[in-house]
């Protein structure tokens, strides 16, 4: 099972990256002048320079092998905006942008499970308040959860810092903002996992030997909640990182999302070109990495494969 | 009395309460069977021993296990009575353990947390427990999950960690009903052997009458939430005295039996139909209009009692 | 086996907060009907006078940086962005309905095609797909609504798929069939109506999710351009004023798209059940 996962992680990785590839073919116009950002940017030896980085003399798909072995080997072309080599460009924003993903992930997964625990042990009037904040907090945009973080708690009340990062206080409103979202979804699937497990007879069975509620909740409940639990929140971790193009930006974050933006903003495709690269190789590997750990909280898994 | 059920009733917002005033005893030693068809309230009535009511219902009468009520205890007490007084095992072994568990977590989790043994020793206990349910591996089994033992082996493993803590009685609900002929005959060997051997009182249900007769000591009938008769099994067997309990007999087939095969008519009562009468005149053969209007009372019979207004006649 | 499951019904449904959000859509529909006739402003009105203008008679719900009336902008970007999402979700559904119909009818090699194509997609993460598209053909509300309604043609694609892959085990289906109807004719005229109902009350659900994507790209710089008053380029615009300290011209688009989205939710979970939309 686990060499056909991986095979189906390799065919997928390619898929993606040759329509990433391909996009620049799909512009309207000219592909040189395209990777070149626009007709006013084309001086002789920029065009060589471009011509030389895409290998544009060589049949198409012979390209796309060539572009596809730089970026493994992490040559990912140069930014005319910056002037740099793109993989520098992402290396000096990848920390930041990590310790975000990092941060809001811890978030959502601890706050998450709890609410979703809450709500399903406690019932009732728990209940439905978790239930209505969930269907608040899905309703509201992450750029919008963002003014209003800013407003109220970056200048109405000045507990944290508005502007730049760093540290891990510069980072709580942005970390906040990203796992808002993540963290109504976890609750839900937390809370509607362990309610249907709760049904369960072995439940009952485990009621009935005597078992403190507490136990029952954590040692049953929760243990045979926990597959759809961590995949949840494997796959939600694995698609924050296209998250942060809107959430730093919002806080003017200086991350591989901003990065992104900034760069469709200018025309600099190569810049474009990687971060999608980046973004969508990091979704498959974690949403692969997260099937493959599916044996390990489930026995029955282990047996079907 | 190990178990002395008095007058019990469980209403849970039918038109009619699933449990009507039922009362029964479970001695030291004694194995008495309760039938009932699919509705019957058999199981609800087995749960009920360990306070495992339906939800939103009322219950009135008493529950006595060792003399204490199990309806009105502290959950403190409950919580201890269910862990060492009374065990029970369910109809589906495969869904009574956790799947995602080791058949080893299964046994020592009830030692370890509702007793307050030791890690080893509730090990150690639990591999004797398998053993003595005749399974030949323990050490092997105790690694394994749930869905790489047979059903046989399931249930076994359930009547092991049933006896963990050697409890007074045992309740026994379709025990047997899910496995196939022969595992249900090693099972039933099996459930004699521990219960003579540790002197259980144990309640067995089933909807099967001819295997209540062939096992039990005493047979209790459940139609429709009442008892329509109670009486020791080879009486029962041999002259069955509420037309319910001969409709039972006669509906299943049996070798050298001369008896024609008469499959009772008409369905199950539901939750929904209630009665003025007696609940089973609707499919009786010998119902009269009378019995529409006759509030069923157990009436004397040779050995026990039976609820017929034409026992009473 | 007697267990009785009770009866727990999950209340009224809270028939309030539909109707609350049955009339705030309304209002919200006719506020941008009639935004020529109602808004006090223009929308594009500068007025440096009432820069950054808090609350008042004047400007019932304050002004921004450009002294433009925050409460007229709303309601002429109102019509774009509610618009955009129906463009989209118009786009999604044709080119979805066919590729999932085409899917359920043929199945076979056209099916596994039709899933590969999806799992492409899905493999882009979040907003991914149509940022690239947006990144190929320039910014622009056009192209982020048509990126956006390809980008929710699979989702379509996928539903219409299950729902035909059930209506198509239906007898009658198999009655036109033995009649000799043509497959493209019974798909048009009998199974595509037989799904309307279960694709429509699945749309209601999607449409909030797409304003918020569309505005979120709106946001980002990608979908409208100035001077329109689309709220998600209005967010945008009125960031800056927050460290100013003025927080109305981020508040009330803010809001406005909130307040929206939650409405469709609202109504759209409450649809999504009486039209047996599955798996929503």
């Amino acid at each position: 099972m686990a060499v056909r996962k991986l095979a189906g992680l390799v065919a997928t990785l390619l898929a993606t990256s040759f329509v990433i590839f391909g996009a620049s073919y799909a512009a309207p116009g000219d592909p040189v002048t395209f990777l070149a950002g626009g007709k006013e940017n084309l001086t002789p030896e920029y065009l060589a320079a471009i011509r030389a980085q895409y290998h544009l003399d060589d049949p198409f798909l012979v390209q796309y092998a060539r572009w596809l072995g730089d970026a493994v080997t992490g040559d990912l072309g140069r930014s005319m905006q910056y002037n740099d080599q793109v993989f520098d460009l992402m290396l000096a924003r990848l920390p930041s942008t990590l310790g975000l993903v990092a941060y809001a992930s811890v978030l959502f997964v601890v706050f998450g499970v709890a609410l979703g625990v809450l709500a399903a042990v406690r019932g009732g009037r728990a209940d439905s308040a978790v239930v209505a904040g969930t269907t608040l907090a899905t309703s509201v945009p992450s750029f919008v959860t963002a003014a209003v973080l800013i407003s109220l708690f970056g200048v109405q009340l000045g507990w944290f810092p508005v502007m730049g990062g760093g540290s891990l206080w510069h980072l709580t409103l942005p970390a906040v903002t990203l796992a808002l979202g993540a963290l109504a979804i976890i609750s839900r699937v937390t809370r509607q996992a362990m309610v249907e497990q709760r049904e369960l007879d072995h439940v009952t069975v485990a009621r009935a030997s005597g078992l403190a509620e507490r136990l029952i909740v954590t040692r049953h409940v929760l243990r045979g909640a926990l597959g759809p639990i961590v995949t949840m929140c494997g796959l939600v971790t694995a698609g924050m990182l296209a998250g942060t193009v809107v959430v730093e930006t919002a806080f003017s974050l200086n991350g591989i999302g901003s990065l992104l933006v900034k760069a469709i903003n200018t025309h600099d495709f190569p810049v474009t070109q990687a971060v999608m690269l980046f973004m969508v190789a990091a979704y498959i590997v974690v949403t692969t990495l997260v099937e493959l750990l599916q044996p390990l909280i489930d026995p029955r898994v282990r047996r079907r494969a | 009395m190990v178990l002395s059920v008095e007058g019990l009733t469980i209403e849970a917002g039918g038109r009619r309460p699933i449990l009507g005033d039922v009362s029964l005893t479970v001695g030291r030693g004694e194995i008495v069977g309760l039938v009932g068809e699919s509705g019957s309230g058999k199981s609800t009535l087995a749960r009920s021993v360990l306070r495992l009511l339906p939800r939103h219902s009322t219950v009135s009468g008493r529950v006595l296990v060792a003399g204490d009520d199990v309806l009105t205890m502290e959950p403190g007490a409950l919580r201890d009575l269910r862990a060492t007084q009374v065990s029970m095992i369910y109809q589906d072994p495969r869904s009574s353990l956790n799947p995602v568990r080791r058949i080893g977590d299964f046994l020592t989790e009830r030692m370890v947390f509702t007793l307050g043994r030791p890690k080893a020793e509730a090990r150690a206990r639990a591999l004797e427990l398998l053993a003595a349910v005749g399974l030949r591996e323990p050490e092997r089994h105790m690694r394994q999950y749930p869905h790489e033992l047979s059903g046989g082996m399931l249930q076994r493993v359930v009547i092991a960690a049933a006896l963990a803590a050697d409890p007074a009685l045992l309740l026994a609900d379709e025990a047997t009903s899910a496995l196939d002929v022969t595992t249900q005959a090693e099972t039933l060997a099996l459930l004699r052997r521990v219960q003579a051997e540790r002197e259980l009182g144990m309640l067995f249900i089933t909807h099967d009458l001819h295997l209540a007769a062939a096992f039990c000591d005493r047979v209790h009938v459940l139609y429709a939430g009442t008892l329509v008769e109670s009486r020791p099994a080879k009486e029962l067997f041999e002259d069955p005295r509420h037309p319910y309990t001969a409709g039972l007999l006669a509906c299943t087939p049996e070798l050298d039996d001369p008896r024609p095969i008469r499959p009772i008519p008409g369905r199950p009562p539901s939750l929904d139909d209630a009665f003025t009468g007696c609940p089973f005149a609707p499919r009786c053969p010998h119902a009269t209009g009378a019995c529409e209007e006759w509030r069923p009372r157990p009436v004397t019979v040779p050995g026990g009692s039976a609820a017929c207004r034409l026992v009473e006649v | 086996m007697t267990t009785v499951v009770s009866t727990l019904s999950p209340g009224p449904a809270r028939p309030l907060g539909y109707w609350l959000a049955g009339a705030f859509l309304g209002l919200v529909v006719a506020a941008a009907l009639l935004a020529p006739v109602v808004a006090p402003y223009e929308p594009d009105a500068v007025d440096f006078a009432a820069t950054l203008a808090p609350m008042s008679p004047g400007h019932p719900l304050g002004a921004d940086q450009s002294g433009r009336d925050l409460l007229s902008r709303v309601m002429y970007g109102a019509r774009t962005s509610l618009i955009g999402p129906l463009l989209l979700l118009a786009i999604a559904s044709v080119l979805g309905v066919a590729l999932g119909t085409l899917a359920a009818w043929h199945r076979g090699w056209v099916d596994t095609v039709v899933a590969r194509l999806t799992d492409v997609m899905y493999a882009f993460p979040g907003l991914l797909f149509v940022v690239l598209i947006v990144a190929v053909f320039g910014n622009g509300m056009t192209t982020a609504v048509i990126a956006l309604g390809l980008a929710y043609t699979p989702t379509i694609a996928r539903y219409t798929r299950s729902v035909a892959l059930g209506e198509c085990a239906k007898p009658y289906i198999d009655a036109y069939r033995v009649q000799g109807m043509g497959g493209f004719t019974i798909c048009v005229r009998h199974l595509v109506p037989n799904m309307a109902r279960s694709i429509v009350g699945y749309l209601v659900v999607l449409f909030g999710e797409g304003l918020m994507s569309l505005a979120t790209l709106s946001f980002l710089g990608f979908g409208a351009q100035p001077p329109s008053s689309d709220w998600g380029l209005m967010v945008k615009e009125g960031q800056p004023a927050i460290v100013q300290g003025a927080f109305l011209p981020v508040l009330v688009p803010g809001a406005a798209i909130a307040l929206v989205v939650v409405s469709f939710n609202v109504i759209g979970v409450r649809l999504a059940d009486r039209m047996g939309v599955r798996g929503a």
